[in-house]
């Protein structure tokens, strides 16, 4: 359907922003559609097995994974399901049929920032802004933790690439503090 | 006193600086104190009550009496100790508490009159009349009394957080340490190796003893060269591990840009790290103590291990003919090593019941006077000495817990406390270890244990070291004489002090330390407290075990505030959150509110409105004349599904939701359990299974915490899933006669009040952006909340705005809001104040006693429902040119201000520019059936009495006909 | 503090937003006699030991877990961690 409201990014501009310092390039993802995935009390077996069929990971606690979809633990039965913004907008219009009333399925695309992170030393960097462990949690891991006092999700999609995910209203806070650590730390 | 040959400096390069404006040299690898002392510079002080000249005794962070005002400007730093600074080139500093200058202080008058100024003195003295305190005792002895000055300037540097973790933290990075470290490394252990010096060695780095056949500084830059090239080991210098925590937790602070002139752009001055660590090993080896003895704090008098290490590391003769009086086999050492430079020492050997009983010279040392142990006393011309007391393991950390230190009769020393910090386990002289051998061997013995209970496996392997024994007599405080022998350097406290407290039942060493500062300020005692307690131990006939110890908090050394707030300072304080209006209203100068981390806008002036007043009463009357915007994105949206969402919302509302239509809203009433009311808002039923709650703005994240707390513990088998989604959406609220008209300009849906009635909500379409419409109002008029996926919120109020602009819309704040909601009368923050109840707010009937709601048993209470209650009320002054003042109290006519007359109290006042005066709301006592009384509203802190009527709270449209047009 | 999470580990207490006694759990019957005074005792009365308390704490800047944590008083110590679901449902919660 085509929108006649013109867009914004969390940053408040028109197109993402992108910084690079020293070896750290933070960039502002607008590209992915969220929805939160929950299953209904006693059907979890169900939501698992339509989960698979349709190529949505359901990763464990602590986790995130890729396949048709990408999916980050959120906690116990509840994950955040990631699609191309640009094929799924309306993503619970998408996910709702395969699920019907075996979960509870809620958009989340706005409700967040996402800054996706790369550097050779991601760890010396998020040691100034989150107690989670970089040099224990590998590609894979994804955990929510404080972020200067905002709950983010810390996703490691790979060694030199992590994503933040923060509460939208504070994208510019979350931001302004990932850039002072990048130029304190590198 | 000059630069004689070794030591770790660099006298390749030459560094610049000044101390009380005079310029002078030194070296890369000197300490400020150490380049004073090789320019002859032994006067560094004045001390805090007497304002006697002082000098440097120690060469560490220990250090009572060298403190500076170090750079100057904004970046000047009080309280800072010479022994510590790192010389950089350009340095500045000022000695502190002396005018006019340091060698001529005006104050030194004190010590003449230090028989008024004996322990207790400002208790005793200062203690009537007490309105004196404030205004002319406190300034008068602050300013004589005291340490550096502030610049008070903000502080011009940042400061970082950050957060490390470890298997295993050493603390300390001397023989002992680098032992563990190298221990745990070699076995690959996440090691942490800490230390508070810009060298890491520890005494090695100060002494002449071999380690595996070579110096001992050698051998411990070799073992840091092999810890560096470890990817297992973290080396950090200029880092003071400042406290234990729970479980595992340490602070440390690193100080990154101090050896700067000034931080590089982007970098923190310093860094609080967080330590995570599996496992610690505390390393910090030991403090050497004094013996007290007549006039033993001239500049020049100093502990032993100190004028070794100025000699071994720095390269530093502080005096050429100096004499040591110790009671241990370590003042020999001194002896030697001086001996060895080409200097003329003279040995005073306590055990040998030689003393020191006296000492001369104004502004530094000239001479002592010693007393053979065979009677005879002579005057020995020297310019420093040298004294040891033996050494103090430095336990102060392991004691953070408030683990006991344990007495040991062979060193004369307290020891840690074994198992006080759990995970935590010491090492080296820390732990009693004096010898090199014993610290090399306890530091890698602790590292293997350490990693043993990792489930890790070290072995070790260790070079040959001294081992020698202390051979210690206990020696405090020489006996002789009637002057002031001094204990605490940095709080002026003397033997006599000591024995004053003694006399007036002090006894106790929590008391004496109050009662004298013994043991206060920035050096926390860590030279002088011992002998305060032996003195006291003497005098109550006590061992020392028995007299006890204080016992240490952190910080281990100062810290500056600055670090510890980090990077919350002025705009970072905290988060700031916008909402999807911002980037607009910016644009159109609103005035913003901060409402928790958000920001609002409260009004938008137009041009030619000169205050809030104007623009406010003119978005209230155009709203109710024709259409007002609001953004309400900020109040709370939570997404609640489920099969028995509900009957969960049953629970946790007062009201009953699981009859609710769909497509279909209602107020609800959340109540604590003790019945009092928590949260209001409305509740949507989008679909049979599927609500949207919203909450206020201040109890969004509370509420989402009490639902799922509700839905985890309470009801665990009821099937609902709760999220959050105020932040995913961009909502407005569209108010006023003519609101339905502006939106039919924008929704592609149907929206007249047949298909889209009064309390209706559904999922629409915006110009083909999927939005929710609910007809829900605030305000009292024809509205309606429209929401948009936030990253459409901006392009939505700008829509809103133009499609405005044929109804002359206006754009409103908070201000606005809050007088229509009073003009309506709806609660808001100031009623929902959490000591009031449903039946208070005039909302009793809400609460339904059919259904076992949180809050609804104990809303019955006898004492929530009596008839005299607190009930809501509407307020107006009898003359209304009189305005009303929030926080007024109720009073009949004539009863006088006193708290047995009150009869309630105003909550929200607002100007009614529709009603053309002040209106307000109160809780009043039996507030529902005295409509039509006349009281007096009563503000004593801002002097008004108005004379008002009680009216009903429902100012305007009571009969609600407005908003179901 | 340091809360060793049940599905997630270790995690730091600055994450967690305190209730107070686990006792909460067992929330009387609204509806049944003498109900009034049983939520008085519920809601009001509390144990205060210094040793061994179990507490309600929730992750909530995590995953939202409400935990029951088994800690002492006096010395911090942590013996016990579980989700407080699983707790309320031993405890026979249901809905």
């Amino acid at each position: 359907m085509a929108n006649a409201l013109k867009a914004l990014t969390p940053l408040g501009h028109d197109a993402p922003v992108s910084e690079t310092i020293g070896p750290v390039t933070i960039t502002e993802n607008v590209g992915v559609a969220l929805a939160s995935l929950a299953s209904r009390l006693g059907r979890e077996a169900e939501v698992a097995t339509v989960a698979q069929a349709a190529g949505i990971p359901l990763p464990g606690p602590g986790r995130a994974e890729t396949a048709s979809y990408g999916a980050i633990w959120l906690g116990p039965e509840q994950w955040m399901i990631e699609a191309p913004f640009e094929t799924h907008e309306d993503i619970v219009a998408v996910l709702k049929p395969l699920f019907g009333e075996a979960a509870s399925i809620t958009e989340q695309t706005d409700a967040w920032v996402r800054f996706d992170l790369t550097a050779t030393d991601l760890p010396a960097l998020f040691e100034r802004l989150c107690g989670h462990d970089l040099r224990r949690n590998g590609t894979g891991s994804a955990t929510r933790t404080v972020i200067e006092h905002l709950g983010c999700y810390v996703v490691r999609r790979a060694e030199n690439q992590v994503s933040v995910i923060g509460p939208r209203s504070s994208a510019r806070s979350l931001h302004h503090a990932l850039i002072t650590a990048a130029k304190s730390a590198f | 006193m000059s630069r004689i040959t070794g030591g770790q400096i660099d006298r390749s390069k030459t560094l610049r600086f000044s101390f009380d404006g005079v310029a002078y040299a030194g070296h890369p690898g000197d300490t400020l104190a150490s380049a004073l002392l090789a320019n002859g510079v032994r006067l560094m002080g004045r001390s805090f009550k007497y304002h006697r000249p002082r000098g440097v005794i120690s060469a560490g962070s220990e250090e009572p009496n060298a403190i500076v005002e170090l750079r100057s400007g904004a970046r000047q730093e009080p309280n800072t100790r010479a022994t510590v600074i790192e010389l950089f080139d350009g340095l500045q500093a000022q000695s502190q508490n002396r005018w006019p200058s340091l060698k001529f202080d005006a104050l030194a008058i004190n010590d003449r009159l230090s028989p008024f100024f004996a322990a207790g003195f400002y208790y005793k003295t200062f203690m009537w009349p007490a309105a004196f305190w404030e205004k002319l005792y406190e300034p008068i002895i602050r300013r004589a009394a005291g340490l550096g000055s502030l610049s008070k300037q903000d502080d011009p540097d940042d400061y970082d957080k950050g957060f490390l973790h470890c298997d295993l933290l050493i603390i300390g990075a001397g023989p002992a340490g680098l032992s563990a470290a190298l221990t745990a490394g070699r076995a690959g252990a996440r090691v942490i190796l800490a230390d508070e010096d810009f060298r890491m060695g520890g005494r090695l780095n100060a002494e002449t003893l071999e380690v595996g056949g070579g110096s001992g500084a050698d051998w411990a830059a070799k073992a840091v060269l092999e810890l560096a090239a470890m990817p297992n080991v973290r080396l950090m210098t200029r880092t003071t591990v400042i406290g234990a925590f729970d479980h595992g937790i340490y602070g440390a602070v690193e100080r990154v840009s101090d050896h700067l002139a000034q931080p590089l752009p982007g970098k923190p001055r310093q860094i609080l790290w967080r330590i995570y660590a599996a496992r610690s090993i505390l390393a910090a080896g030991a403090i050497e103590r004094p013996i007290a003895f007549e006039n033993n704090d001239r500049p020049g008098i100093m502990l032993a291990g100190a004028l070794r290490a100025y000699a071994n590391r720095w390269g530093v003769a502080v005096g050429d003919r100096v004499a040591v009086f110790t009671n241990n086999d370590d003042g020999l050492r001194t002896v030697a090593d001086l001996k060895a430079k080409g200097l003329d020492v003279t040995l005073i050997d306590a055990r040998q019941g030689d003393e020191v009983i006296d000492s001369a010279g104004r502004l530094g040392l000239k001479s002592i006077t010693v007393r053979r142990g065979n009677g005879r006393t002579e005057t020995l011309a020297v310019s420093a000495l040298g004294v040891s007391g033996g050494w103090n393991p430095n336990l102060n950390i392991a004691s953070n817990h408030r683990g006991r230190p344990v007495w040991s009769e062979s060193l004369a020393a307290f020891l840690p406390p074994e198992g006080a910090i759990a995970g935590l386990s010491c090492a080296g002289a820390a732990a009693g270890a004096m010898s090199t051998h014993g610290a090399l061997t306890t530091g890698a013995d602790q590292a293997v244990q350490a990693l043993a209970s990792l489930g890790l496996t070290a072995s070790t392997d260790l070079p040959q070291a001294e081992d020698a024994p202390v051979n210690l007599k206990a020696h405090w405080y020489v006996h002789s004489g009637k002057g002031r022998a001094w204990i605490d350097q940095q709080n002026d406290v003397t033997v006599k002090d000591v024995k004053l407290a003694k006399q007036e039942n002090f006894v106790s060493v929590e008391h004496l330390k109050r009662y004298t500062t013994l043991g206060m300020a920035t050096d926390q005692g860590k030279t002088g407290n011992i002998l305060g307690l032996a003195v006291m131990a003497e005098l109550t006939g006590k061992t020392i075990p028995e007299t006890g110890t204080t016992i240490y908090r952190p910080p281990y050394t100062p810290v500056a505030m600055g670090v510890l707030g980090g990077r919350a300072r002025g705009e970072d304080f905290k988060p700031t959150r916008h909402t999807p209006s911002h980037k607009w209203a910016t644009e159109q100068g609103a005035v913003f509110v901060e409402v928790g981390y958000w920001l609002r806008t409260q009004w938008l002036p137009r041009a030619g409105e000169t205050t809030w007043r104007q623009s406010v009463d003119r978005e209230v009357l155009q709203t109710r004349k024709s259409v007002g915007i609001c953004d309400v994105t900020t109040l709370g949206k939570i997404d609640i599904q489920g099969t028995d969402a509900g009957a969960f919302l049953d629970k946790v509302y007062a009201n009953t939701f699981s009859t609710l239509g769909i497509g279909k809203t209602r107020y609800g009433l959340m109540l604590r359990e003790d019945g009092m009311v928590m949260d209001d808002g409305t509740t949507a039923r989008m679909g049979q299974n599927e609500y949207v709650m919203t909450t206020t703005t201040a109890n969004a994240v509370p509420v989402f915490r009490h639902l799922e707390y509700c839905r985890q513990v309470l009801w665990p088998d009821m099937d609902v899933q709760l999220i959050s989604t105020t932040e995913a959406w961009a909502q407005y609220s569209v108010a006023g006669p003519n609101a339905r008209k502006l939106l039919e300009k924008l929704v592609d849906q149907d929206i007249s009040d047949a298909a889209f009635p009064y309390m209706a909500c559904g999922n629409i379409t915006v110009k083909g952006t999927r939005a929710r419409l609910f007809r829900i109002s605030f305000s009292g008029e024809l509205a309606y909340e429209i929401a948009v996926p936030t990253r459409y919120g901006d392009a939505m109020i700008r829509a809103l705005v133009e499609a405005g602009r044929d109804f002359d819309a206006v754009v409103y704040g908070t201000e606005a809001l809050g007088v229509m909601r009073v003009e309506k009368g709806h609660v808001a923050g100031n009623e929902l104040n959490g000591q009031s109840s449903a039946l208070n707010m005039g909302l009793g009937k809400m609460v339904s006693k059919k259904k076992d709601a949180i809050g609804m048993v104990l809303s019955q209470r006898e004492g929530m429902v009596q008839p005299n209650g607190y009930r809501l009320v509407g307020v107006k002054p009898v003359d209304p040119a009189k305005a009303l003042t929030a926080g007024a109290h109720f009073l009949a006519k004539g009863a006088e201000a006193v708290a047995v007359n009150d009869g309630g109290w105003l909550t929200s006042v607002v100007y009614s520019p529709h009603l053309g005066h002040s209106i307000g709301l109160g809780y009043l006592k039996g507030g529902d059936t005295r409509k039509g009384e006349r009281l007096r509203v009563v503000n004593l802190l801002a002097n008004t009495d108005v004379e008002v009527e009680i009216v009903s709270p429902h100012f305007f449209d009571p009969e609600g006909e407005r908003l179901r047009g | 503090m340091i809360i060793n999470h049940p599905l997630l580990g270790p995690r730091d207490s600055q994450e967690f937003v305190y209730l107070g006694d686990a006792a909460l759990i067992r929330r009387p019957d609204g509806m049944a006699d003498g109900a009034l005074d049983k939520f008085i005792d519920y809601t009001y009365l509390r144990d205060n030991p210094a040793g061994q308390h179990r507490e309600l704490w929730y992750h909530e800047q995590g995953d939202r877990s409400w935990l029951v944590v088994t800690r002492n008083t006096v010395s911090h110590e942590i013996t016990a961690v579980e989700l407080a679901r699983d707790v309320a449902r031993t405890e026979g919660r249901s809905k």
